[in-house]
């Protein structure tokens, strides 16, 4: 099923541009989150943060008498906006053309980062501030720029923070969730002197010094800066409206004081009218930030002559979206508006942090959108993000507007699954494996003897009677006896005693 | 009512203890229990580890083995929500839609222990007696598939003598999450950790749940670090009394625990 979404492109919808940008990482997620799980600074300070979200989030939708309701209407909306994508994104295009901006078309990662690369070049500078923003952090557009020679500045201070550490985001929200202050100190005295900001001797790590001395390193470039990047939130159909949401301010100081601002925005970020943001400016904060409101909401349409940026731009940014949206099951995962709560209660994401999923998307919902956008092979490192997950089901009771997490994992293993066979890359003994359980599952007579196999386990059970044990298993099995014991198998199975004695 | 047991292919295999637990319950309140002989398992871990072509067939025969009863029973939260909210999906998704109906319809009339005993049957207090120090873990399953709330917890308030302790962080997983466990074995150890951490804080003797797939996980851990605390499903501790002739002293109990 091929779906058409008006962009210019020939053939099928295409996958991320590979190699370009960070949307998979280098290593399996056990491989990653296996180190991960040994940095006891970084299990501390995720744990720490993660659990402080989390009960802020539980406490304000908690007051909210039609949660469920919201979820429910931005469900509706999202699921209505992607069945008519093309019409809504070519009304899109007109009314930010009508209102002075320019749209741009990008396929992938590669041609977005050429195009903002070129507009930037026009315009003369030799350097931008930039939003948070996502979208730009996926198609790896700072190196991009960096390597025409073109500084990009982070303003977000979790951004800042990340950037200076020479480190990548591991949160959607909170990008430098991984450091904690005394880390965040030690990164602004060893990078800021270099870059122009003196610093106190005597900075500390209280959180207001440092927030300070970030305030002042910003508000230099602020003031310089002659082009702005930034993400959207939400695009207004209708009217062409563009909107940030954000918590500190920077955000704003980009998209006001530059000349330019060019916006790159995935796709699905569009709605169809002004009033839909409603809801969704109700259901975001709450779940993202555990706030009522959000505290710096910017919206601009197209260039209002003589205030904020005179050229205006839109990037819109495909990089295998299209091809989610081909997926009858997969496409929900479009529906994210990036609140990351679905982190925040994630027992996998708790433990491993953001790093191990290899992508700017982690957690639940980077697991379930980052293979899609890759594309699956059979082995690629992206093959083993839906498997990163117990399916506890804690991403789907507080996602706003109720992607069905766990039910898009279990589809993706089973298309990697296919997408192994169809390489010829099975069977596997794992595949010879579950073969085999399910012959024995579709017969009672087989099941009975696969049973009686079972018992054989009672040869490796260890200990004193009543308390025998089996504490090791050869592998795969030994990922099990690793750490954790099994029962010996009992002399008889229920089906057994129930027919000894006679029973129906 | 006659009802039938879908005994789950782990409580049959390696831990009939908690099926004869179940059976046991049901029968002292007055009911029936017939064990289809058929069955086998409900093809969940083939589901969940991508081999849903594998999983088809598996599912095609317990709709066919359970067909036939008005009222069937698991001990287990997890394999009610695969037969609940997985089998019509892996039907439509072969693409057999009479298969997905037919799961519909069997899946409405399946129950996890304590939706069957609270809803169907309407019985908080089954007469058990237990007086022992308890925590109860809400698995993933019940909770958030299933929704079965404090239903397990109001029955464990009406058990003689037992002593409910409550578990910090109760409602995150314990990391178990079938082949994920062995897939991931770190990480779902490192929840395995902290789950374990919270059971052994509570001072509690014993770590109960409706599912006999978390408490292996659980009682694996627990076990290997000589913590002195046991696991022991729901259905055990519902069908002890503290009549020294009732069947249940010397079949669900492991030895050692009760007296």
């Amino acid at each position: 099923m091929t779906t058409f979404l008006g962009i210019p492109s020939v053939g099928a919808p295409v996958r991320s541009s590979p190699g370009v940008g960070h949307l998979q990482g280098s290593e399996s997620f056990p491989t990653a989150a296996r180190r991960a799980l040994g940095d006891s600074q970084l299990r501390s300070n995720i744990g720490r943060a993660t659990t402080t979200i989390r009960g802020k989030r539980a406490r304000v939708v908690g007051e909210v008498p039609d949660w469920e309701e919201l979820r429910e209407a931005g469900r509706t909306l999202k699921a209505s906006t992607m069945a008519r994508l093309p019409e809504l994104l070519g009304q899109l295009e007109e009314q930010v053309t009508a209102a002075g901006g320019t749209v741009h078309w990008a396929r992938d990662a590669a041609e977005a980062n050429a195009i903002v690369t070129r507009l930037v070049q026009a315009t003369g500078a030799d350097e931008v501030v930039k939003v948070k923003s996502m979208a730009t952090q996926e198609i790896g557009l700072n190196e991009a720029l960096e390597a025409a020679g073109i500084s990009a500045w982070e303003t977000d201070l979790a951004e800042l923070i990340v950037q200076l550490g020479h480190d990548l985001p591991s949160h959607i929200l909170v990008p430098a969730i991984h450091r904690n202050r005394s880390e965040i100190r030690e990164i602004f005295r060893r990078e800021m002197p270099g870059l122009g900001t003196e610093l106190p001797p005597d900075l500390t790590d209280e959180p207001r010094e440092l927030a300070m001395t970030a305030r002042r390193h910003l508000r230099r470039t602020f003031l310089r800066a002659q082009v702005a990047i930034s993400g959207a939130n939400f695009a207004v159909a209708e009217t062409g409206t563009l909107s940030v949401v954000e918590s500190e301010g920077n955000g704003r100081m980009c998209l006001t004081l530059p000349r330019t601002l060019i916006t790159v925005m995935g796709i699905e970020k569009v709605v169809p009218t002004w009033q839909d943001l409603e809801v969704f400016l109700q259901l975001l904060p709450r779940s993202s930030t555990g706030e009522r409101m959000n505290p710096y909401t910017s919206m601009w349409t197209g260039v209002t002559p003589g205030d904020g940026p005179q050229e205006v731009h839109l990037v819109l940014l495909d990089n295998g979206r299209t091809a989610v949206l081909a997926d009858e099951v997969g496409r929900e995962a479009l529906h994210c508006i990036r609140c990351s709560a679905c982190l925040n209660v994630c027992p996998v994401y708790e433990r491993t942090g953001g790093h191990a999923y290899g992508s700017v998307y982690p957690g639940p919902i980077g697991a379930v959108l980052s293979p899609q956008l890759t594309g699956m092979t059979g082995d690629a490192v992206n093959d083993s993000l839906p498997y990163a997950s117990s399916l506890c089901g804690a991403c789907y009771d507080v996602c706003p507007v109720k992607i069905d997490i766990p039910s898009i994992l279990v589809e993706l293993r089973a298309q990697h699954v296919e997408a192994a066979a169809a390489s010829g890359r099975l069977p596997t003994p794992e595949a010879a494996l579950m073969k085999a359980a399910a012959v024995s599952m579709t017969s009672p007579f087989r099941w009975r003897l696969a049973q009686r196999a079972s018992r054989l386990g009672r040869l490796l059970a260890r200990g004193r009677d009543g308390q025998r044990r089996i504490r090791s298993l050869p592998p795969p099995l030994s990922g099990w006896t690793g750490t954790r014991d099994l029962p010996e198998p009992p002399a008889e199975t229920f089906r057994e005693s129930w027919a000894r004695e006679g029973r129906s | 009512m006659r009802i039938a047991l879908f005994v789950t292919c782990l409580a049959d295999t390696l831990y009939p203890s908690v099926a004869r637990a179940t059976v046991t319950v049901l029968e002292r309140l007055g009911h029936e229990v017939v064990f289809p002989p058929g069955q086998t398992c409900c093809g969940q871990m083939h589901v969940n580890t991508g081999y849903q072509a594998d999983a088809l067939p598996v599912v095609r025969h317990h709709v066919e083995v359970f067909e036939p009863y008005d009222a069937v029973v698991a001990p287990s939260g997890s394999c009610v929500g695969s037969v609940r909210h997985q089998h019509a999906r892996v039907a439509r998704r072969a693409g057999d839609e009479a298969l997905a109906r037919r799961a519909e319809a069997g899946a409405a009339r399946t129950y996890e222990l304590s939706e069957l005993l609270v809803d169907v049957l309407g019985v908080e207090d089954v007469g058990a007696s237990f007086p022992h120090r308890v925590t109860y873990h809400p698995t993933c399953h019940s909770l958030r598939m299933l929704r079965v709330d404090d239903k397990p917890l109001r029955l464990l308030r009406n058990v003689r003598g037992l002593e409910l302790v409550e578990l910090p962080s109760a409602e995150s997983c314990c990391g178990f999450g079938g082949t994920f466990a062995l897939k991931n074995a770190d990480t779902s150890t490192a929840m395995l950790a902290d789950k374990m951490r919270h059971v052994v804080g509570t001072g509690a003797e014993i770590c109960t749940a409706g599912d006999s797939s978390c408490l292996m996980h659980i009682g694996g851990g627990l076990s290997r670090l000589r913590s002195g605390v046991r696991t022991l499903h729901l259905a055990e501790i519902l069908a002890a009394t503290d009549d020294p002739g009732a069947e249940v002293a010397g079949q669900t109990v492991p030895v050692g625990v009760v007296r």
